[in-house]
C-alpha cells in the first residue's frame, strides 16, 4: 500500500514538473508538448477510432505472428534436443539466425511478400521462433535423465515421457524463452511498422511515424505512452499465469 | 528330527533370477569392467540388501534388474520372464527422490497409477491416498515437492514406487542423503510396509549397518571388476533396530568380510 502510495506520488511530480516546464517556456512546445496537449491527442484519436484501429492491427500482428511462432518454434526446438542430426542442421541454424536481430529480416520479407500483412507476420515469426527453439532445446537438455528414468520404471514410454515429463520439466526454461521470443517480436514489429508503411493496416508504429512527419510531438509522446502500456499488459497478461505457476511448483523467484 | 525338519521348511519360489551377469562401460579412456559374472537369486517376499564400496557395480545391477540398463553377457529373469525392458511389477526409488517438480504430491503419486490400465479415476485416488496415509503423509496430498523435507520427499518417492502395486521394490541406497533420525524412522517404517505389502526388495547400500537392520540376506560386492563375495543371511527378528546390540555383531562380521575383500585393492592404491 505505502509503495503504491509512493509510485503514485512520484508519477504526480512527474507529470507535474513536465507541465511546469513547459509553461516556463524553457523549450519550444513544438519539441516539447504538455501532458495536457498529449492528453488531449489521445482522447482526440480515441474518440476517431484511429487509435483503436492501430492498436487493433498492430496487437493482431503480435500475436498471430508470436502464436505461430510458438506452434513452430517449441517441436522444432525438440527435435533439436532429442536427434543429432537435427542438431547439427536445425540447430546450428537456430544458433546462427538467433544472433541476427529480427528487424534485419524486415528487407527480406519486403521483398518477398511485397507491403502486405504476410511481411508483417513473417519478421514477427523470425522474432519469436530461433529464441524459443534454443530456449526449448537448453531446456529439454537440462531435465535431469532421473526424471525419465523414474518414469519408464512407472510404465511411461517414449512419446509419454515426452509428452508428461520432458516437456513439464523443461518448462522453465521455455517459459524464459517466451519471453525472450516476445521481446523480440514486439520490438521487430515496432520498428518494421516504423520502417515501412503497410498498405493493408496502420499499426501504432505507422502512428508514430506519421506524428513524427506531421512535427506532431503529441502525437509521438501519446502513442509511445500506448505502445509501453502494451508492453506491460502483455507481460501481465501472457506471462504472470506461468510465472506464478513455476514459483509455486519449483519455488523459482518471482520475477 | 532333522529330516523332518527340512521337510517342513517352505522354500518359497524364485522371484528373481541373476544369471552370469556381465557388464562392461566403454569410456573415452578405458572400458570399465563393472560386473562380472554375477548370479544372484532372490525369493519372493525376500529382503535382499547388495553391499559394496562404489563402483562395486551393485548399482549397474539394480538397474539391470529394472531393466533400464541391459547386460553384456548373462540374464535376469523376473518370475520366469527374461527382463528387457523396466516393468511396473519391477519399481524403482533412487537416492535423489526423482519427484516431479511440477506435480504436488498426490499427482506424483498418481503417474504411476495413470499408467496402470483399468483403474477409474475415483479408484486412483483412493489408492494414492491409502499410500499417502501407510508413509505417513495424508495431510500433504497437495504440497508442492519444493516444499518438502527430504524425508519427505523419500517418503512421497516410496508411497509412488509402492503406488502401482509393484511384487518387486528396487531401491538405489534411498536414505543415503538424510540425516540419521531421519534415515531410522524410515528403517522403522519400511519394515513395516514391507511387511504389510509383502514385496519383494532388493536394497543397495555401502552402509553395512543399515544392510543388516534391514536385509535377510546382505549379499557382499567388491570392485574391479563388480563380483558378489559372500552372502551373509541376518537371523534377527523383527522390527530390528539399528541401534541393537546384536545388529552390531553381524555388521561387525559383515564389515571384516568386506575389508577382507577389500585389502588387495587397498595394496594396489598404496604402491
Amino acid at each position: 500500500m505505502r509503495r503504491r502510495l509512493i509510485v503514485v506520488a512520484f508519477f504526480v511530480v512527474l507529470v507535474g514538473v513536465w507541465e511546469m516546464l513547459v509553461r516556463l517556456k524553457i523549450w519550444s512546445p513544438v519539441l516539447v508538448p504538455s501532458p495536457l496537449s498529449v492528453a488531449s491527442y489521445l482522447k482526440g484519436a480515441l474518440a476517431s477510432g484511429d487509435l483503436e484501429r492501430a492498436t487493433f492491427v498492430t496487437v493482431r500482428r503480435l500475436l498471430i505472428g508470436y502464436a505461430l511462432g510458438l506452434i513452430v518454434g517449441l517441436p522444432l526446438g525438440l527435435l533439436t534436443a532429442r536427434f543429432k542430426f537435427c542438431e547439427a542442421t536445425l540447430g546450428v541454424i537456430a544458433l546462427g539466425l538467433q544472433t541476427l536481430p529480427s528487424v534485419c529480416w524486415v528487407p527480406l520479407a519486403l521483398l518477398w511478400f511485397g507491403q502486405t500483412e504476410a511481411a508483417m507476420l513473417f519478421v514477427v515469426i523470425m522474432g519469436t521462433l530461433w529464441s524459443v527453439v534454443i530456449a526449448t532445446d537448453n531446456g529439454v537438455r537440462t531435465v535431469p535423465p532421473i526424471y525419465a528414468r523414474a518414469a519408464r520404471t512407472m510404465g511411461s514410454k517414449q512419446w509419454h515421457t515426452w509428452a508428461k515429463v520432458i516437456v513439464p520439466a523443461s518448462l522453465p526454461f521455455i517459459v524464459s524463452g517466451m519471453k525472450q521470443g516476445w521481446a523480440f517480436a514486439w520490438r521487430s514489429l515496432m520498428a518494421a511498422e516504423i520502417y515501412v508503411t503497410i498498405l493493408t493496416g496502420f499499426g501504432l508504429g505507422n502512428l508514430l511515424n506519421y506524428g513524427r512527419e506531421l512535427q506532431a510531438m503529441d502525437q509521438v509522446i501519446g502513442i509511445m505512452l500506448v505502445i509501453i502500456v502494451i508492453g506491460l499488459l502483455a507481460d501481465k497478461i501472457l506471462f504472470s499465469p506461468w510465472e506464478r505457476f513455476l514459483y509455486r511448483r519449483w519455488g523459482t523467484a518471482k520475477s | 528330527m532333522m529330516a523332518i525338519q527340512d521337510e517342513l521348511q517352505v522354500v518359497p519360489p524364485v522371484k528373481l533370477v541373476v544369471d552370469g551377469v556381465s557388464k562392461w562401460f566403454r569410456q573415452r579412456r578405458a572400458t570399465v569392467h563393472a560386473l562380472d559374472n554375477v548370479s544372484l537369486n532372490i525369493h519372493e517376499g525376500e529382503f535382499v540388501c547388495l553391499v559394496g564400496p562404489s563402483g562395486c557395480g551393485k548399482s549397474t545391477l539394480l538397474n539391470i534388474i529394472a531393466g533400464l540398463e541391459h547386460p553384456d553377457n548373462g540374464q535376469v529373469l523376473a518370475d520366469g520372464k527374461l527382463v528387457t525392458q523396466p516393468g511396473r511389477e519391477r519399481m524403482m526409488m533412487f537416492q535423489e527422490s526423482a519427484l516431479f517438480p511440477w506435480l504436488d504430491v498426490m499427482d506424483n503419486i498418481l503417474f504411476g497409477l495413470k499408467l496402470k490400465p483399468n483403474l477409474s479415476r475415483s479408484e486412483r485416488r483412493e489408492v494414492a491416498r491409502y499410500y499417502l496415509e501407510l508413509v505417513g503423509l495424508s495431510k500433504f496430498a497437495n504440497t508442492n515437492i519444493h516444499e518438502l523435507s527430504g524425508g519427505m520427499k523419500q517418503r512421497v518417492a516410496l508411497a509412488r514406487a509402492l503406488a502401482p502395486n509393484p511384487r518387486v521394490l528396487l531401491m538405489d541406497e534411498p536414505f543415503a542423503a538424510l540425516d540419521a533420525l531421519t534415515r531410522e524412522q524410515l528403517y522403522g517404517d519400511i519394515q513395516r510396509i514391507w511387511q504389510e505389502r509383502k514385496k519383494t526388495i532388493v536394497f543397495v547400500t555401502h552402509n553395512v549397518r543399515e544392510a543388516s537392520c534391514l536385509g535377510d540376506r546382505v549379499v557382499l560386492f567388491s570392485p574391479h571388476p563388480g563380483r558378489i563375495h559372500e552372502k551373509f543371511e541376518v537371523d534377527l527378528p523383527r522390527p530390528r533396530d539399528i541401534n541393537s546390540v546384536a545388529l552390531a555383531k553381524y555388521s561387525t562380521d559383515i564389515t571384516r568380510a568386506l575389508k577382507r575383500y577389500l585389502k588387495p585393492d587397498l595394496v594396489e592404491v598404496g604402491e
